[in-house]
């Protein structure tokens, strides 16, 4: 009976704190979502902010977000892709491949802000690039880049070897090999991992901090040397700068609900995409 | 020949990664250095005002590092009961149906973007704690460790929920074996053999909580003062460098100072996460995994 009791109660707390969790969680979303929806139009959505940020729209924030995840991505996907197809394919297991390893679990492990003094240091000031589009977005590549390339290392460890000692029996390379057979195999797996990353790009803000971010800009980026205005800085920025506190405070729930939108969706589409890769070699 | 080049392009390009980890580190370092040369080491980590705008300024940085201690230690007791709870609920009560829906909704909910959760706490935390502990501003270190809790709980979840899973299904089989229920098996034998799996996902957690910097900047008040209850405004680490970075003037005393902080968090964020990978390593030599 004791026994019962205590399994009872265990399971219990157990099930409270999923229950919480969640609860917790999906209260965010609905809160954010309600008070945002009122907010949302097609005006919020494709004009530029006007009247000291109490009316119009974050039209060039969302497109500045595009633009640096578009960057960054174009950044670190050839290098992260070079670094998966190495430690994967071409290296001998040894203290090199856990020197890398490790290198890029603490590279993941840095904080986000450091990542920001960073850019600051080498884009803005020592390459002159100054607060622009191209410092954030190269920034946020770095942050990125651990992320996508443990998602490809994954995608390529799903190749079974099989295929990959058919191809060498036929005589190929192994550089054609890893071009015509690997790659095509893992590509799936690799987009899983860039979309997972677009996700992690769009809702960074600190790195963006002083690198990138401008609050208010008239119209959207000319050049990547231009500021840029992101979803993610101007909701810190409507809070906290400006002289409306109470109507930025609307537009705030507009900006937040449009980039959880976007966030979640992306997310959703990673796991959905990688949920359907699992098991895809039966081997 | 042409194999040759392509692996030596490869192994080159490999590196990055490291490179841009080593030139954080000679970043931080470059500037960091000039302060610690200027106030001293000790008088920088340990000094209890942080005055940087003064004159004569004061560089001591204490009162931040406890306030990042408090905001991770409040966090901590939040995400890790909460986190591991519903990873066991997870894996031990609800149907194999039920886990292939639940699990993906936590790994999504996991990329909620933190200026989201700061927001957040602005808007809905810091008015109901304002209220219900009659406080002059809502904005305080219980508020930060809260909003950073909740915001850890799914990633701490799903690396617990991982850590379990790999568990062979021998060890609970022998328990059930010798006549232990189901409470018994999962506290005494699954957790304990997931323990250190457990532990790393928490370790990430805790790192994580350290370097968060937008919800800490947006909820924890910004008082570079040393904390005395929860309830009070704090300035952690990662806050001051966010909201001092861009008034300090370049090169200043206080732009090297703000890079120095980078450096002390940069290295316990290091040590974590080499504590983590360690503590990982023995969890798989432990359960018979291969490397």
């Amino acid at each position: 009976m004791k026994r019962n009791f205590t399994q009872t109660l265990g399971f219990t707390f157990l099930f409270s704190s999923l229950a919480l969790t969640l609860l917790v969680l999906f209260s965010i979303i609905y809160f954010i979502g309600v008070r945002g929806f009122r907010v949302l139009s097609w005006t919020f959505l494709t004009q530029a902010p006007r009247q000291a940020m109490t009316a119009g729209g974050v039209a060039p924030a969302i497109v500045g977000t595009f633009y640096l995840a578009l960057i960054a991505i174009l950044f670190s996907l050839p290098l992260a892709l070079a670094c998966a197809i190495y430690l994967c394919e071409y290296s001998p297991k040894g203290w090199v491949v856990n020197f890398i390893r490790v290198g890029i679990n603490n590279l993941a492990g840095v904080p986000s802000v450091v990542f920001g003094l960073f850019g600051l240091a080498i884009f803005v000031k020592f390459l002159k690039f100054g607060v622009s589009m191209l410092s954030g977005g190269l920034t946020l590549g770095i942050l990125v880049l651990p992320v996508i390339i443990s998602a490809a290392q994954e995608a390529l460890l799903a190749v079974p070897h099989s295929i990959r000692e058919a191809s060498l029996a036929l005589g190929a390379t192994q550089w054609q090999t890893i071009r015509r057979i690997v790659l095509p195999a893992a590509l799936p797996g690799i987009l899983t991992g860039i979309v997972l990353s677009i996700g992690r790009v769009v809702g960074e803000t600190a790195p963006i901090l002083f690198t990138a971010a401008a609050f208010y800009l008239r119209g959207f980026p000319k050049s990547v040397f231009s500021e840029v205005m992101a979803l993610p800085y101007h909701i810190y920025a409507l809070m906290t700068e400006g002289t409306h506190p109470k109507e930025q405070t609307g537009m705030a729930y507009g900006c937040s609900l449009v980039l959880l939108l976007l966030v979640l969706a992306i997310s959703a589409l990673a796991v959905f995409l990688r949920q359907r890769q699992r098991g895809r070699f039966h081997v | 020949m042409k194999e040759r080049i392509y692996k030596t392009i490869f192994a080159i390009l490999a590196f990055s990664s490291l490179v841009f980890l080593v030139g954080i580190v000679i970043i931080l370092f470059k500037e960091g250095l000039p302060i610690f040369k200027k106030v001293g080491f000790f008088s920088f980590l340990f000094g209890r005002a942080w005055y940087p705008t003064h004159s004569p300024p004061e560089f001591g940085i204490l009162p931040l590092i406890l306030a990042s201690a408090w905001v991770t230690v409040g966090a901590v007791l939040v995400c890790v009961p909460l986190g591991v709870g519903s990873a066991l609920c997870l894996h031990e009560l609800v149907s194999e149906r039920q886990r292939a829906v639940l699990k993906p909704v936590i790994e999504i909910l996991a990329s909620i973007p933190s200026v989201v959760y700061g927001f957040f706490g602005m808007m809905i935390v810091t008015p109901f704690l304002q209220k219900v502990f009659h406080l002059p501003t809502g904005l305080c270190a219980f508020n930060a460790s809260l909003v950073l809790g909740v915001m850890a709980v799914p990633t701490v979840c799903s690396l617990s929920e991982d850590a379990l899973s790999f568990v062979p299904k021998s060890f609970r089989e022998a328990s059930y074996a010798v006549g232990a229920d189901r409470w018994q098996t999962l506290t005494r034998v699954v957790l304990p053999a997931a323990g250190s799996g457990i532990s790393t996902a928490i370790i990430l957690g805790m790192s994580r909580a350290i370097g968060e910097t937008m919800t800490v900047l947006m909820v924890a008040g910004g008082a570079a003062v040393i904390p005395h209850s929860f309830l009070e405004p704090v300035r952690p680490m990662t806050a001051a460098i966010a909201a001092e970075m861009g008034e300090a003037p370049m090169a200043s005393d206080h732009y090297h100072a703000l890079f120095a902080i980078a450096l002390v968090l940069f290295f316990i964020t290091f040590s974590f996460n080499i504590m983590a990978e360690f503590v990982s390593r023995r969890f798989r030599i432990k359960l018979g995994l291969s490397g």
